[in-house]
């Protein structure tokens, strides 16, 4: 028996690891009509998993559990969904609000908290159990409740987020998750419809309801919100805007921010060290998502109706474009792998997504999806504001 | 016969307003993906309103017809004149009030 010992420690290891998997290099693909979830692996450019009836994704991100276990997908009809990247299965799955646009993972992993449109407000969840953690009403004026958007996570365990209808930003502090601190910045811009957080430092909303950029730096947020590229754009110059720009994937390169243009088909490029415009690129269409490479070299921009069927590339180099795309019908979103050497396209009317090799801008693979709308690689578990 | 011929314009004119097969799988692909963008792929809203039969219910179809050609200043919701025509903005706002159909 003893000898045999050995033996059977030797088989029983063996059956586990022809069962490992690591999830550093997988990631999150999202059918938006079917409301499925596909598990894929960006080393080997193959669909693993599809966890299927995950509700409204017609609008949805994705954020990772720091363990890169588990994905937290957040859809549109409020349903905030936990999927268990080992086991390719749904782990929990819940219905917080009726409607939603966002969420975000604090700084240590263990709360998730999400953006809600109806009712309007903010809801942390434990993200071990989603057990409900705290419920921030959107409240502003007289009783209103406004959308809440571009809602980041930002260190010291704390969230930040604007109202669209109320023209504010509030910094949200969950040191003590039972306690939550609220600071309230008020008339920071009308209509607020997304923001970004760059550097873990500079929480920035881009404005729909008037020209410019909101900025506050959470290193000195005494100093209140400020108003960036003021009187840019004048309204009567605004062309249509067929889909609101989305901020997450907001480019900084060196000193430089890549910053798509609203009402404007432009790119423009602010520098961060005095918050000034120092260039604008004229793009083909309205930019939606504006993303460096890891390195930060490109600067790729998909664009909204009608112009989705092609994709720019800027130099961050000679600032200018480098080179226009036509990856197919509908490119609705973009994922640079970890370190950039290839980047995903969801390309929704094609029903399928291409992968491009980022120096020669060749497509390299294809893989079937049906609708696909976002995909969120599990890298961004430890990155600031994603 | 006369009142026949009548009857055969209106109902020929009625035929003609209705979008091609073709034309109607785009404008119904535009309903769910860029009206769906803002309004929800359900259409229960999002960024705008939604546009269920209840919500709609009271609203005139001309008032609707001008919204989505023109949009609506001050807030998100574009101008789409320069891709849909009026007649099809009207049939749209058809399927809108009888999803089923």
């Amino acid at each position: 028996m003893t000898r045999l010992l050995p033996l059977l420690c030797f088989i029983l290891s063996f059956n586990v690891l022809a069962e490992l998997r690591a999830t550093g290099d997988l990631g999150i693909v999202i059918e938006r009509e079917k409301g499925n979830a596909l598990i894929v692996n960006t080393t080997k450019h193959t669909q693993l998993a599809k966890i299927e009836k995950l509700g409204d994704l017609s609008h949805a991100s994705v954020v990772f559990s720091r363990d890169e276990r588990y994905a937290f997908i957040f859809g549109r009809d409020g349903g905030l969904s936990k999927i268990d990247l080992l086991q390719d299965k749904l782990n929990k799955r819940i219905i917080q609000a009726g409607n939603s646009i966002g969420g975000a993972i604090s700084q240590d992993g263990k709360l998730i908290a999400v953006s809600n449109y109806e009712p309007g407000g903010v809801k942390v969840f434990s993200s071990d159990t989603l057990e409900l953690v705290a419920d921030i009403p959107a409240v502003y004026g007289e009783g209103k409740r406004s959308k809440v958007v571009g809602l980041v996570d930002a260190p010291g365990q704390r969230f930040v987020f604007s109202l669209f209808d109320a023209g504010e930003i509030w910094l949200l502090d969950l040191k003590n998750p039972k306690t939550p601190a609220i600071k309230k910045f008020l008339n920071t811009g009308k209509q607020p419809y997304d923001a970004v957080i760059a550097e873990g430092r500079y929480y920035i909303a881009g404005l729909f309801g008037e020209s410019g950029l909101a900025l506050l730096d959470l290193w000195n947020p005494e100093a209140g919100v400020k108003r960036v590229l003021p009187d840019y754009v004048k309204d009567d110059e605004k062309l249509p805007v067929y889909k609101m720009p989305h901020l997450e994937g907001w480019a900084v390169a060196g000193d430089y921010l890549f910053v798509p243009a609203i009402g404007k088909h432009e790119v423009w490029i602010i520098d961060k060290r005095q918050w000034k415009l120092i260039k604008t690129i004229p793009v083909l269409g309205q930019p939606v998502f504006v993303m460096a490479r890891p390195d930060a070299r490109q600067i790729w921009v998909n664009f909204a109706f009608p112009d989705n069927n092609q994709v720019q590339i800027i130099d961050a180099n000679e600032l200018s474009l480098a080179k226009t795309l036509a990856p197919g019908k509908a490119v609705l979103h973009m994922e640079f792998t970890p370190r950039g050497e290839q980047v995903w396209l969801a390309i929704r009317d094609d029903n399928r997504l291409a992968v491009y090799d980022t120096e020669t801008l060749e497509e390299i693979a294809r893989l079937p999806a049906d609708k696909p709308n976002g995909i969120f690689f599990s890298a961004r578990a430890h990155k600031t504001g994603l | 016969m006369e009142k026949l011929l009548l009857l055969m314009l209106f109902s020929s004119a009625g035929f003609a307003s209705e979008p091609s097969a073709e034309r109607q799988n785009t404008l119904r692909n535009m309903l769910t993906n860029d009206c769906g963008a803002c309004h929800g792929l359900t259409l229960k809203g999002g960024m705008g309103p939604a546009l269920l039969p209840d919500t709609l219910a009271g609203k005139p179809d001309e008032f609707l017809a001008a919204t989505i050609l023109d949009g609506r200043k001050g807030t998100a919701m574009p101008p789409w004149r320069q891709f849909i025509s009026h007649e099809e903005a009207l049939w749209l706002i058809g399927i809108l009030r009888k999803p089923e159909s």
